[in-house]
């Protein structure tokens, strides 16, 4: 803990905690304004002050509430997910590496939605099947990882390593059998990621899961710090090590789950968004977490934003996290290399 | 009786015993060392006396109660372990590391608050290493490391505390830093200790019992001055040593010097 303007006393300032409410806020304002018909804020702002009296018959309320709200709550929800999973997973593997489809939810989910959209299932039911793969590969590899003493953290990355490429292999196959003039394009742009599909009844039934992983992790985040040491330390602290784990593995595998099945795979943010709350914060996940839902929903918005601006096609979420997330986590790493050692 | 083993034998699975039926008690105030051969068993005997492995027949009795009937909470309110020295995937300041270690006094939302705050910078006061709060514990020096791990052990209240070879890799400051420190823990506050060891000159200078451990499977246990004799220790390791006594200041130091290897009968 280092006293800053952001922390003092074993707590974020009133300055800090606003900053982060303020932040996906006024990135959510600003991205309601941009896209292929640019709205001034004051617009937008009446627009939806308009929408929460029963005002629904404007032109701009079909793009800010029916276009573009939806986009952006379901940015916020994936954003803050995937980013509380990925730091969830650092601490509990001990390993700054470690992402939010480690023991293998996001293959199991994209093997789901495959089949889904092989037999021209709806959007919903391609959800829902994906949603049950993902919790379905990783209950095969807490299967897996499960001996008579307990799962060892190793085992458990390795399991989850194997059943992974299992079911990319499934994966793969799957599509090799997929129609290549109309099937196959749709399950590869799926694949990429995208929040086209946005609808409010979609974020309705993937967010509860989602809300629900983010709350527990949130709630439980300093124990992370416990997992986070060595095995006999973390047994030493005097918490239920396998429990306390698997709780943790739940919400985060719940929050992947639902979010590759709402949106496709979105790479990147669960490694990278973690990474930039710790150089603020320093390793203490009391601190980490709630940074990371803040700058993980923002940074979010921004990126569907520009995947929906930025040239005439809707650009995959997947290759804009990549190539706008690497470089600054190179810059981020370089100018902070002593911080993650 | 703070600590009770009793017939303890403990083997991996499908694998022959490492431990064969040891037996030994520590009152309270009082430090244990434990010797032997590397790769004996010496840190398999400090995580199976506390529970981080089960016994494979026998117990441990931790104020008379068996440890396998008692709650991972029950246990590590009394008890502090601190592993051999190690880095960290995630670098925490002084305080914060401080803090985890009151974790077995939190409920299961429960995070450390101002009280906890408060008692960590006493602590770190006490062992005099405030100056350690906000550094990063992976920037720390062995010596520094060591004092904060303490320093964690001692914010849970303990009445034992398990130490896995708290002085190697130090230097003769940062030996007797450590050293004294635990001495002073359980001469004068009453908190046990149990510490490995590879220096029975350490041991001989603050412990009150000793176990050593041969690599024929058996142990001897005792009074440390009675363990640690140069009949037995060359035994035990298999080295030729010579005991020197130097008076010193009204007391006598005993220092334990290895010099050679004996020469092996051709079989």
């Amino acid at each position: 803990m280092k006293h800053t303007i952001w922390i003092k006393n074993n707590r974020f300032t009133a300055m800090a905690v606003i900053l982060m409410i303020l932040l996906p806020l006024i990135t959510a304002l600003i991205c309601l304004c941009i896209g292929r018909m640019s709205l001034p804020v004051s617009e937008v702002a009446d627009t939806i002050l308009g929408a929460a009296r029963g005002r629904t018959d404007s032109q701009s309320y079909s793009i800010v509430m029916k276009l573009r709200m939806p986009r952006i709550c379901m940015a916020v929800i994936v954003g803050a997910g995937l980013t509380c999973a990925g730091a969830a997973f650092q601490s509990l593997f001990s390993n700054p590496l470690a992402t939010p489809d480690i023991l293998g939810v996001t293959s199991g989910t994209c093997v789901g939605a495959i089949l889904a959209i092989l037999l021209s299932m709806g959007i919903l039911e391609t959800q829902l099947i994906a949603l049950a793969f993902g919790l379905a590969s990783v209950w095969v590899t807490l299967r897996l990882a499960g001996g008579r003493e307990g799962s060892s953290v190793v085992f458990l990355v390795l399991a989850g390593v194997i059943i992974s490429s299992l079911f990319n292999a499934l994966g793969s196959l799957l599509k090799y059998t997929a129609d290549p003039m109309d099937k196959l394009p749709e399950i590869t742009y799926w694949l990429m990621g995208s929040f086209t599909s946005a609808t409010y009844r979609k974020i309705l039934i993937g967010s509860p899961f989602i809300l629900i992983g983010i709350a527990v992790i949130y709630l439980l985040r300093w124990k992370l710090n416990i997992l986070s040491l060595s095995e006999d330390e973390a047994k030493a602290s005097g918490i239920d090590l396998k429990k306390t784990r698997l709780i943790f593995i739940l919400a985060a595998t719940l929050i992947t789950a639902s979010s590759v099945s709402m949106c496709g795979q979105v790479g990147w943010i669960g490694l990278l968004i973690p990474h930039c709350a710790r150089m603020l914060t320093g390793s203490n996940n009391r601190y980490v977490i709630p940074v990371s839902i803040s700058l993980g929903a923002s940074f979010m918005i921004f990126i569907d934003t520009l995947s929906r601006s930025i040239s005439v096609i809707e650009l995959p979420l997947s290759i804009l996290t990549a190539i706008i997330g690497a470089p600054v986590f190179i810059s981020l790493l370089k100018k902070n290399r002593g911080i993650l050692k | 009786m703070i600590l009770e083993v009793k017939n303890g034998s403990f083997g991996y699975p499908k694998q022959e015993l490492i431990l064969n039926n040891i037996n030994l008690t520590l009152n309270e105030g009082k430090i244990l060392a434990i010797l032997g051969p590397n790769g004996i068993g010496k840190t398999t005997l400090l995580k199976c006396m506390v529970g981080l492995l089960p016994w494979r027949s026998g117990k441990s009795l931790l104020c008379g109660t068996d440890i396998a009937a008692m709650t991972p909470r029950q246990i590590w309110s009394v008890i502090s372990y601190i592993p051999q020295s190690h880095t960290f995937a995630f670098s925490f300041t002084g305080l914060e590391m401080v803090m985890l270690g009151r974790s077995s006094h939190l409920g299961a939302f429960e995070q450390p608050g101002a009280k906890e705050t408060k008692m960590a910078q006493d602590i770190m006061e006490r062992i005099g290493i405030s100056h350690l709060a906000d550094k990063d514990c992976n920037r720390m020096s062995g010596g520094e490391l060591q004092m904060v791990l303490i320093a964690r052990a001692l914010i849970n209240e303990p009445k034992l505390i398990i130490l896995d070879e708290p002085e190697t890799g130090l230097d003769f400051h940062n030996q007797i830093l450590v050293l004294d420190m635990i001495e002073r823990l359980a001469h004068q506050e009453g908190i046990c200790a149990v510490m490995n060891t590879h220096y029975p000159t350490n041991a001989l200078s603050i412990s009150d019992e000793a176990f050593m451990m041969n690599r024929s499977g058996d142990f001897i246990f005792g009074r440390t001055e009675e363990v640690l004799t140069e009949e037995h220790i060359s035994r035990s390791f298999d080295v030729n040593v010579v005991v020197s006594q130097l008076p010193y200041e009204n007391r006598i130091i005993k220092s334990i010097i290895p010099v050679s290897i004996p020469d092996r009968q051709p079989a």
